[in-house]
């Protein structure tokens, strides 16, 4: 089985409009995720979960799938829906808990995604049981012959679960079209990975279960984007899962609730905003020439006003009428 | 019709419900070739093949979460847990998962999907094969609590949980799968979820039971009726949704009620059972509420004089209501 540690080529054949595109991505989820903290310390967001740190590794992966497949983001992924289309307004309706959320009609915490028009299976707060649903989801599609994947998220924290070893299981066993993408962004809440695991990279487990494992740099838009190609690829041809990592760094605490300071030094943070996935990719498109500074610039602007446009639109939408928090509890 | 054993109505239903239905499948330990460790699926991966008979790897929490996954992408697949003992590393699954995906995503999804175990005791399987643990999943919103306690009912019973569009754990009682004789109706009858059995009508107390006791509680009749005692027995069938209404009508008619089951005392079944006749037939009642239960101790033993001391029985069930009566 393929054990593979160094990162992909930039060997993209995305064109410049696709580039562009997925640097927007990158900055709309940046962007909204500024906009919510913000709005959390207005006291007007109960709850924010960031993504900032990784969103070259979101926006990659879920553009190395197909609109076909099936998406099972945990609740950092804020990269992976706005790829699917998931837009500022949407965002921030979740954010506040309003009736026209799509996620879950204002039920749920923000980040707990779910879109089933764009293949996005809904998910919960207790960690890893997504990654089994994938497996299930994998099943369903093998069992009818489609070529679709299933791909589940989650952090590293999460691989201690029992589901993480009893779907990895399951999926080798079958040779399921499922790709389990870990990202590593070093800390479940407080603890460091050193007291997550004992192995170096977590897909090195991969090899414990017969299946390919591979470990990216995720702050890399390109690499992730092509490891994720690859390891569909394999999916789609039969040869089933892939353990995919991508290693970064959450630039912010776990959750508006947290504090970081009680556990990581200032100069470890400070250290990883040089490697900024935004900064890193915005470096790409000006040095490629994929776009001008002035464009660039224009770009941020165009992406700050989509979201004042959307937290407006939000404050205002109404809420669910309470006596709806009684429907849908079975089939009607 | 021939009479047979209660689980041949069992393996008659999901035999059907594959022949009839291509997106059922099951899944679980040994259901395969070994046909289940009790034969409840004998037969079903010669009739339908290893990829829709899966001898799952052996985890629960794995059985219930991959069949999560394959109810959402199109399957209704049925998830054998070996014992209902074992059942709690999937707990998370059921009451996390397939209990909430309709309500947490507005209707957007929903898991088709029955779990299936065999529970309670009287087989001498100790502490870990005799557990009842039905009481955890009837306080779970979103999930639906099954109990046979006839060959028909458990055929038909298991026909409509797995055409029903929402998860349903359906218990087994596994002293009753032989034990318990009937005719089976042939092909395609269904029973309705929710909805009581009126066993026999009384006029001097009502019993509620489901599952073995359910079994019991009619045997114990035969008995009260030979002193000239008219027991009525309703079979619960269904823990959640409850039949309150036939609950209530039940007591309106003979103001005594007494409640059995096996699993332990404290907020088990009964203590639902017994809240809605305090709330909604108080004043018909002649008599205060009887619970006859299993004792509060962690399970039941192996040992055969302790365990037979643990289970209710026909001739415990008819003291109670004896003593019912004198009150």
């Amino acid at each position: 089985m393929a054990r593979t540690k160094e990162s992909p080529k930039a060997t993209s054949a995305l064109g410049p409009a696709e580039v562009r595109k997925m640097y927007r991505n990158m900055l709309l989820a940046r962007t909204i995720d500024e906009r919510m903290w913000t709005l959390n310390r207005a006291g007007k967001a109960p709850f924010v979960i960031p993504c900032r740190g990784q969103e070259a590794a979101q926006v990659g992966w879920a553009a190395g799938l197909r609109p076909t497949d099936y998406f099972l983001p945990y609740y950092r992924d804020l990269g992976v829906m706005v790829t699917l289309g998931y837009t500022a307004r949407q965002a921030f309706l979740s954010l506040l808990g309003k009736s026209e959320d799509v996620t879950s009609g204002g039920r749920q915490m923000p980040g707990h995604y779910g879109w089933e028009e764009r293949h996005v299976i809904t998910g919960s707060s207790p960690v890893t049981t997504q990654v089994l649903h994938a497996v299930g989801i994998a099943y369903a599609s093998h069992l009818r012959g489609e070529d679709t994947v299933a791909a589940a998220s989650l952090g590293e924290g999460s691989t201690s679960q029992g589901d993480f070893h009893e779907a990895m299981n399951w999926a080798s066993i079958y040779k399921l079209p499922v790709l389990f993408v870990v990202e590593n962004n070093g800390y479940a809440i407080s603890s460091p990975q050193s007291k997550e695991m004992a192995v170096q990279d977590a897909a090195e487990r991969a090899l414990g279960y017969g299946m390919a494992g591979v470990t990216v740099d995720g702050t890399d838009f390109f690499a992730c984007y092509e490891a994720t190609l690859q390891a569909a690829e394999r999916a789609r041809r039969g040869d089933g899962p892939t353990l995919l990592e991508f290693k970064m760094y959450r630039l912010l605490p776990h959750s508006s609730d947290d504090d970081d300071r009680t556990y990581r030094s200032r100069e470890e943070v400070e250290a990883w905003k040089d490697r900024d996935p935004i900064l890193r990719m915005k470096n790409h498109v000006l040095e490629a020439g994929v776009m001008t500074a002035e464009e660039e610039g224009a770009l941020r602007s165009e992406v700050q006003a989509e979201v004042d446009e959307a937290i407006a639109y939000a404050e205002t939408a109404p809420y669910p009428p309470v006596e709806d928090m009684f429907t849908h509890v079975y089939a009607d | 019709m021939a009479v047979r054993n209660l689980i041949d109505g069992i393996r008659e239903a999901m035999h059907e419900e594959m022949a009839r239905d291509e997106r059922v499948v099951l899944l679980g330990e040994d259901v395969g070739k070994r046909g289940g460790v009790f034969r409840a699926t004998e037969g079903l991966i010669d009739d339908f093949g290893e990829q829709r008979v899966i001898d799952a790897p052996l985890g629960e929490s794995g059985i219930v979460g991959v069949a999560i996954g394959m109810a959402l992408n199109g399957l209704v697949p049925i998830a054998e847990i070996q014992f209902a003992d074992f059942i709690h590393p999937a707990f998370n699954q059921i009451v996390s998962e397939a209990a909430k995906i309709r309500y947490r995503s507005d209707n957007d999804f929903h898991v088709p999907m029955v779990i299936r175990a065999p529970f309670g005791g009287g087989v001498h399987g100790g502490l870990y094969h005799s557990q009842s643990v039905e009481a955890f999943f009837m306080h779970v919103p979103g999930l639906k609590v099954v109990i046979p306690s006839t060959p028909a009912d458990a055929k038909g019973l298991l026909k409509s949980a797995i055409r029903d569009e929402d998860p349903v754990v359906f218990f087994e009682h596994k002293r009753s799968y032989r034990l318990v004789r009937g005719e089976i109706p042939e092909g395609d009858v269904t029973v309705p979820i929710g909805k009581a059995r009126l066993v026999r009508e009384g006029k001097d107390l009502s019993i509620f039971a489901y599952g073995l006791m359910a079994f019991y509680a009619e045997q114990a009749a035969d008995a009260l009726a030979k002193e000239g005692i008219s027991a009525e027995v309703i079979d619960l069938r269904t823990l959640l949704p409850l039949d309150r209404e036939a609950i209530l009508q039940s007591v309106a008619r003979t103001h005594r009620a007494l409640i059995v089951h096996e699993a332990n005392h404290t907020m088990g079944a009964g203590a639902e059972v017994a809240a809605t006749i305090a709330e909604g037939a108080l004043y018909e009642l002649d008599a205060p509420i009887r619970r006859l239960t299993g004792p509060d101790i962690p399970a039941m033993p192996f040992n055969t004089p302790q365990e037979e001391h643990f289970m209710p029985n026909p001739e415990k069930i008819a003291q109670a209501a004896r003593e019912l009566l004198a009150l």
